[in-house]
């Protein structure tokens, strides 16, 4: 355990990290940019913005059907990403990696397909209370459709799962139990592998949200044992618009396909179509090429960097962030489960989070303020919202000191 | 009751109270004060019909028609919010509906409080600007009628 005065790691060069990100050079309402929003999406290195401009001024194509040189590489440098992914989540097959625009499209993609396929009138499905939005209002629909029913595992005062709760939650009825594994609002990391495990016990299948979770934690697929995992790439230092399902193959293969066009068939009549095999049964269309091309280098990125070696500084830079926002009168830590990852969620006495936000925007720290999309979970801590600073590999202590400056004057003008 | 400033002549006001401040801290701690300084509107009227409800912030807005002009009480749960509605109350309160409708409110970029009104989901000022002449619309084609 690391005390709050050690030294941050020597190891870990962050001004050597922050020079591969330019935007961090901005400056916002004449300061430097203090970018602690990182839970809503990352900035991105050098390394992908080149990766984007290389792929449209050297080998534009349209992917998997065209003869000529330029398919060939853009085709080659997609599937590239399709391998990278695999090892990234360690995922045993590539095909059970699919590519998606996002964690909201995959959790829809697994509600409406496996979902539609599989729930029936009174079955059950479990989410938690401190999902985000995404992985509740997919699996509402169905239940609306299905006449299912939702249920939910509560979340303590310290924003941890309830696990002796969810075990009598589990019943025969119970088909599939979609849970986040870190809370953007709260930044807790779930016991994910130990809910999945009792799921499994109880006959039903289960989805693990990582969107938060991919770019802190190391993620291995096959120790979780999940049967699904999707992802966002944003969130993970690469491009908007891309994002991962990974599923299990034997299930994949048993589910109706999703979108309907072209790349996701094997042969089209009017009578009759065969669809195409994994993963091209989910990705009908044109996909988003560039964006997966250059996905691989934020991951390549991140490998490079050591995925361990971010996470130990990040959790110092966590440490050293609660104890300085602690000490502030007035303020209360939300979220003060035992395993967090790298976001500190806080509300002042008093004070509405997004007066805070507006004033903190004019010192050039940008943070979230609000519900995070996590309205459930703020309704039960009686709170509009709360003020959000959540920490990348390029953040700094230094940063970390102009927040608390920035927040203690907001305080001021506003008491 | 003859209205004796139009419109443009409050916004000028306020422009040129906002031309003594030199920084951003003046100009908010304005904002805040004028927040502050906003009556409170009485529970009764917090209803669900008089909600405008952004993202972060709630703004509750009920208005009344007498003698051709159109008067407004807002509230909010946000101080900054409140200070900006404030804002909107005192330039469009007591004038006719059609004054009301077609007011451009230049004032909002004058003094450099566009960037409130673009986080409409934020904040919902822009929702607010929108029921504010959306109630002058109503006054009008009712008293037409």
């Amino acid at each position: 355990m690391t005390t709050l005065t050690a030294p941050i790691s020597t190891d870990f060069q962050v001004e050597e990290i922050r020079k591969q990100f330019p935007i961090l050079n901005r400056e916002i309402k004449g300061r430097p940019l203090v970018y602690l929003d990182n839970a809503a999406t990352t900035q991105k290195p050098q390394a992908v913005i080149d990766a984007l401009v290389n792929y449209y001024t050297g080998y534009n194509a349209n992917i998997h059907r065209g003869i000529h040189t330029l398919a060939e590489e853009a085709t080659a440098a997609f599937e590239a990403t399709r391998d990278t992914v695999r090892a990234f989540i360690n995922a045993p097959l590539r095909e059970e990696v699919i590519f998606t625009s996002g964690t909201t499209d995959g959790i829809n993609l697994v509600a409406a397909t496996w979902g539609r396929a599989n729930i029936n009138e009174g079955d059950e499905i479990i989410v938690t209370g401190m999902e985000h939005h995404s992985n509740i209002v997919p699996w509402q629909l169905l239940c609306l459709e299905k006449k299912a029913v939702l249920k939910v595992i509560p979340v303590n005062d310290r924003g941890e799962l309830e696990l002796d709760v969810f075990e009598t939650l589990l019943t025969s009825r119970t088909k599939f139990v979609s849970v986040v594994h870190v809370s953007n609002a709260l930044g807790t990391v779930n016991p994910v592998k130990e809910i999945v495990a009792m799921a499994h016990k109880a006959g039903a299948l289960t989805l693990v949200d990582g969107a938060q979770s991919s770019v802190h934690l190391h993620i291995d697929v096959q120790d979780l044992d999940c049967d699904f995992f999707a992802l966002s790439a944003h969130k993970l230092y690469g491009p908007t618009g891309v994002g991962v399902l990974y599923g299990k193959k034997e299930i994949l293969e048993a589910m109706p396909p999703y979108r309907g066009g072209g790349e996701m068939i094997k042969d089209v009549t009017f009578e009759l179509t065969t669809y195409n095999d994994l993963p091209y049964k989910f990705e009908a269309g044109t996909p988003n090429i560039a964006d997966v091309v250059a996905f691989k280098a934020a991951m390549d990125f991140v490998q490079e960097t050591g995925k361990e070696k971010i996470a130990a500084y990040e959790q110092e830079l966590v440490q050293y962030a609660t104890g300085k926002l602690e000490a502030l009168p007035g303020l209360r830590i939300v979220g003060q489960g035992a395993h967090k990852a790298s976001v500190i969620s806080f509300v002042i006495a008093n004070v509405h989070p997004a007066d805070i936000g507006v004033l903190l925007d004019n010192q050039g720290i940008a943070v979230r303020t609000g519900n995070h999309c996590a309205q459930p979970l703020m309704d039960q801590y009686c709170i509009p919202g709360t003020i959000r600073a959540s920490f990348a590999m390029y953040n700094t202590r230094e940063e970390v000191d102009l927040m608390v400056t920035a927040l203690q004057k907001a305080i001021k003008m506003l008491l | 009751m003859s209205v004796t400033l139009t419109i443009r002549d409050i916004e000028k006001e306020i422009v040129e109270e906002f031309g003594l401040f030199d920084t951003w801290e003046e100009k908010y701690e304005y904002l805040i004060d004028l927040g502050k300084r906003l009556p409170p509107l009485a529970d009764e009227f917090k209803t669900e019909a008089n909600t405008v409800k952004g993202c972060q912030s709630t703004v509750w807005l009920t208005a009344g028609y007498r003698d051709g002009l159109v008067h407004f009480q807002a509230d909010s749960n946000t101080v900054i919010t409140k200070g900006l509605i404030s804002m909107l109350v005192r330039v469009l309160s007591g004038h006719r509906p059609d004054d009301i409708i077609n007011a451009p409110l230049d004032f909002i970029k004058e003094i450099g409080m566009t960037t409130h009104l673009a986080q409409t989901r934020s904040n919902g000022l822009a929702a607010m600007v929108r029921q504010m002449k959306n109630f002058a619309l109503a006054f009008k084609v009712k008293n037409e009628m």
